[in-house]
C-alpha cells in the first residue's frame, strides 16, 4: 500500500475509533464502529488477506454488529445516559490509558527495525490469503482448535438463551 | 511499500482508544463496542505480521479471534440484557453490589 492511501486510512479509521468512544448516543457509536470495521476490512484487503477482510465485512460489521444495534433498539436506549462524571476516575482511565500508550509505543520503538521475515516488499506466494489457504491450514494444522471453536461457539448460543429467557423474578 | 511498524502502529493507538472507552465510558454496551474494537486492533497486528513474515497462521488466528469475538457478543449482550430487565438501567455505576 502506498503511504498516502495508509494515511488516509489510518486517519479515517482512528477519528471513527474515537467517535466510538466519544458520542454519547450508543447508536452513533455502533455505527462509527462499523465505519471502523469497514476501513480495516479496507487495509486487509492491502495486506493480502483478503479472505480475512471479507470475513470482516459480513461476520463483524454484518452479524455481530447487527445483534449490539438489536440489543440497543430492544433496551430502548435513546435517550443520553446521564454520565455520572466522577473526576477521580476519569483521571484514573486518562493515567492509565496514557501509561498502556506510552508502554506499547516504547515497544514498538524497541522492535521497530528488526522484524523477522521476508517484509513487506517480498511478494507473497500466489493464493496467499485467499479462503483456500486459510481453509487447508484451518482443517489440516488447526484441526483440533476449530473443533473447540464449535464447542465454543454451542455454548455460547445455550449461554445466551439462558441468560436471555429468564424470567423477572 | 508502508512498513510494517505503521500498521503496528496503527493497531497501537486502536487499541489504546479502546482501552480509553472501557475505562472511561460507564455504559456497559459502549463498553462492549470499545472492547470490540479492541479485538480488531489486535486483528489488525496479527494480518500485518501474517503479511510481513508470509505466514497463514496470523490470517487463521484473526478467524478464531472472530469467534471468541461473536461468542463473546451473545454472551455479553445477553448478560446486559438480564440486569436490564432486574434494574432498569446498564450504567456500571449504578451496579455496585460486588464494589467495595
Amino acid at each position: 500500500m502506498s503511504y498516502p492511501l495508509f494515511f488516509v486510512l489510518a486517519a479515517l479509521s482512528i477519528i471513527s475509533a474515537a467517535g466510538v468512544v466519544l458520542t454519547r448516543h450508543p447508536v452513533r457509536s455502533a455505527m462509527c464502529l462499523v465505519v471502523t470495521l469497514f476501513l480495516l476490512a479496507v487495509v486487509f484487503v492491502f495486506l493480502d488477506a483478503d479472505f480475512v477482510a471479507a470475513l470482516q465485512v459480513v461476520v463483524y460489521a454484518g452479524a455481530i454488529l447487527v445483534v449490539f444495534l438489536f440489543v440497543i433498539m430492544l433496551l430502548n436506549l435513546e435517550r443520553d445516559e446521564p454520565e455520572t462524571h466522577s473526576q477521580r476516575r476519569t483521571f484514573t482511565g486518562l493515567t492509565v490509558t496514557c501509561l498502556l500508550a506510552l508502554a506499547l509505543l516504547y515497544l514498538l520503538r524497541q522492535s521497530g527495525t528488526v522484524l523477522p521475515g521476508p517484509g513487506m516488499n517480498t511478494a507473497v506466494p500466489p493464493g496467499f490469503g485467499s479462503i483456500e489457504a486459510v481453509g487447508l491450514r484451518l482443517f489440516t494444522h488447526y484441526l483440533l482448535q476449530f473443533e473447540i471453536t464449535g464447542l465454543l461457539m454451542l455454548a455460547g448460543v445455550i449461554g445466551a438463551v439462558v441468560l436471555a429467557k429468564r424470567k423477572v423474578s | 511499500m508502508v512498513p510494517t511498524t505503521y500498521y503496528i502502529g496503527l493497531s497501537t493507538i486502536l487499541f489504546t482508544i479502546g482501552t480509553m472507552g472501557v475505562l472511561l465510558r460507564r455504559n456497559a454496551i459502549v463498553m462492549f463496542l470499545s472492547i470490540e474494537l479492541m479485538l480488531n486492533a489486535a486483528n489488525l497486528a496479527f494480518v500485518a505480521f501474517a503479511r510481513q513474515l508470509a505466514s497463514i497462521d496470523g490470517q487463521v488466528i484473526v478467524f478464531f479471534v472472530m469467534t471468541v469475538a461473536a461468542a463473546e457478543a451473545a454472551v455479553g449482550l445477553a448478560i446486559i440484557i438480564a440486569v436490564f430487565r432486574h434494574r432498569r438501567t446498564i450504567n456500571t455505576d449504578e451496579l455496585r453490589l460486588l464494589r467495595w
